[in-house]
């Protein structure tokens, strides 16, 4: 969805890829926030000053550099790029390739959620929210409903009751996104993320309405990739259907002409998940009709099984996600390509890391690409694919398509193959303690299907529409 | 009297920072105007150059008068005023 956020971010991309193609970004990195906020023009925040610093913090994001990394306030940009000559600078040891980073000085520190009553109370003859309040924290002053922030425990009984819509529950956007309690304001006042805990959605990067925090990219990786005359292979996740105009087919075509020496979907990768995955569960039900296996293609599900829930572990599928079959094909055809997952998701990142894909971009990231270079994925031919892929693996973007791949592939071995299915349309702090429930031993189903976006991979927190 | 033309950039710059949008300006044009208009999706329109860049979304009306940062809105509201001026 197009915001104030995604508009910055995009215009900012792709501004970085017209000055790395123009051969000008070192020189004109310091230069873009004082070009977008020249003095004397209209602050998005208190001054440009402030403006231009955030800036500063995004296009070091954008060049892959972790904000709580700085050491030297006074470090140019052109610094951190010639610094990094792009083969992957020094890591912080506590932050290990951490994709996701918070820019400090854009964060507003939200005050803490709090149930608050508005001037639109009428204080009413009937008083609902005094009747239905467990705590007894409201009473009537001077004809207003007032809350007793000390009694109050937050459960939202009086904001039902009124009738007026008088009483409201503040909020603060990343720490109500985040599914796991990983984003706190420090001493400072300021979000940060304990990336012990992370396990990296991106529904805080998604939610924050300052855009504090962002993503550390890999744009500027890919483009050097490319100018140094590398192949790279551009792997497009199924979720890639109607985030540009035209059809997938077109949009390869469109990676091609943007200098990737190869392109392929990667439900074609999802067709490989499905028959392994499949086989792996009709042999765990045959060792064991009692037990139950859960996905392993969204990495954000992995990533909070793995940091979260241990006693889930031995049941995630062990079955490769469709873009690590995705890498096995690309890398069979041409052993020397590298591979770049193109999506719209934040964990991907991590899960890349793990599984050697050598770089990730998001579908911003893409069109950046594409804008910057002039292409317009309608005007493309489509690409001569040897095939299409599958349709229900290129259904892998929704919910329940890989419930379906499954139950299609089973059924087509086993007639009559009974699949006992659920499934978590999207990981929040309710589906969370549901699932820890089922952890816990009193899970309902043999086969249980996890995104962590609602609807799917297609709803990711990097996806364009 | 010559239809009015509009133009709307779906380049990809311009769909990403807010064309995608406007695709739907077409049906949202009231019934009496709609014979008086021609809504046209056209590949980049060469608008959004570095220095301006942050006017995208563009919108060109009768292939000369450029509309930066279109939204539904400014582009209906000046539909109207066009058409009332040539009535």
């Amino acid at each position: 969805m197009l915001n104030g956020s995604t508009f910055i971010r995009r215009e900012l991309m792709i501004r970085i890829v017209r000055a790395f193609d123009d051969g000008t970004l070192e020189s004109e990195l310091d230069q873009i926030p004082i070009k977008l906020r020249p003095k004397n023009s209209v602050a998005s925040r208190c001054c440009v000053y402030h403006d231009r610093a955030i800036l500063k913090y995004r296009l070091m994001a954008m060049l892959g550099v972790s904000v709580e990394d700085e050491t030297d306030e006074s470090k140019s940009l052109a610094a951190y790029y010639a610094e990094k000559a792009w083969g992957g600078g020094a890591e912080h040891p506590s932050r290990p390739r951490a994709p996701l980073s918070v820019c400090g000085p854009a964060c507003s520190g939200c005050p803490d959620a709090k149930v608050v009553s508005t001037p639109n109370c009428r204080g009413c003859f009937a008083r609902p929210c005094v009747y239905n309040c467990p705590k007894k924290a409201i009473s009537i002053v001077g004809g207003q409903s007032v809350i007793d922030q000390s009694l109050c425990i937050k459960c939202g009984k009086c904001i039902t009751a009124c009738p007026y819509h008088a009483i409201v529950k503040t909020s603060v956007p990343c720490e109500d996104a985040c599914p796991v309690g990983a984003i706190r304001k420090n001493g400072h006042g300021v979000a940060e993320i304990d990336f012990a805990k992370c396990i990296f959605c991106g529904k805080c990067f998604a939610a924050c309405p300052f855009a504090a925090v962002m993503e550390r990219s890999q744009l500027v990786d890919v483009l050097a990739a490319m100018k140094r005359g590398e192949k790279l292979v551009a792997m497009i996740a199924p979720a890639a259907e109607k985030q540009f105009p035209g059809k997938i087919e077109q949009l390869l075509s469109a990676c091609a002409k943007a200098g990737f020496g190869d392109v392929m979907e990667v439900a074609l990768g999802a067709e490989k998940t499905t028959e392994h995955e499949t086989a792996e569960f009709i042999e765990r039900m045959e060792k064991d009709p009692k037990t139950f296996m859960t996905t392993s293609c969204c990495p954000a599900w992995v990533n909070l099984v793995g940091r979260h829930l241990p006693d889930l572990v031995g049941h995630v599928s062990l079955t490769p996600s469709p873009m690590v079959y995705a890498r096995e094909l690309a890398k069979a055809k041409d052993p020397d390509a590298k591979t770049v997952f193109i999506g719209p998701c934040v964990a991907k990142r991590s899960e890349a890391r793990r599984k050697d894909v050598d770089y990730v971009l998001s579908f911003e990231e893409l069109g950046a690409i594409l804008a910057g270079r002039k292409i317009d994925v309608i005007a493309c031919e489509p690409w001569p694919v040897e095939r299409p892929a599958n349709p229900t693996a290129r259904n892998y973007a929704r919910s329940c398509g890989v419930t379906d791949a499954v139950l299609a592939e089973a059924t087509s071995k086993i007639p009559g193959f009974k699949l006992d299915a659920k499934q978590i349309n999207g990981i929040d702090r309710k589906t969370c303690a549901m699932v820890k429930l089922y952890a816990a031993g009193k899970m309902p189903v043999n086969f249980l299907e996890v995104m962590a976006c609602p609807g799917g991979c297609q709803n990711g927190p990097c996806s364009l529409s | 009297m010559d239809k009015i033309k509009v133009e709307i950039c779906c380049g990809t710059a311009c769909y990403l920072l807010g064309a995608a949008n406007l695709m739907s300006i077409g049906d949202e044009i009231p019934a009496e105007l709609r014979d008086k208009v021609e809504v046209e999706a056209r590949t980049c329109l060469e608008l959004c150059d570095k220095e301006n860049l942050g006017g995208a979304p563009y919108v060109r009306f009768n292939g000369e008068e450029v509309m930066a940062q279109a939204t539904n809105e400014k582009v209906l509201a000046r539909i109207e005023e066009l058409v009332g001026g040539a009535a």
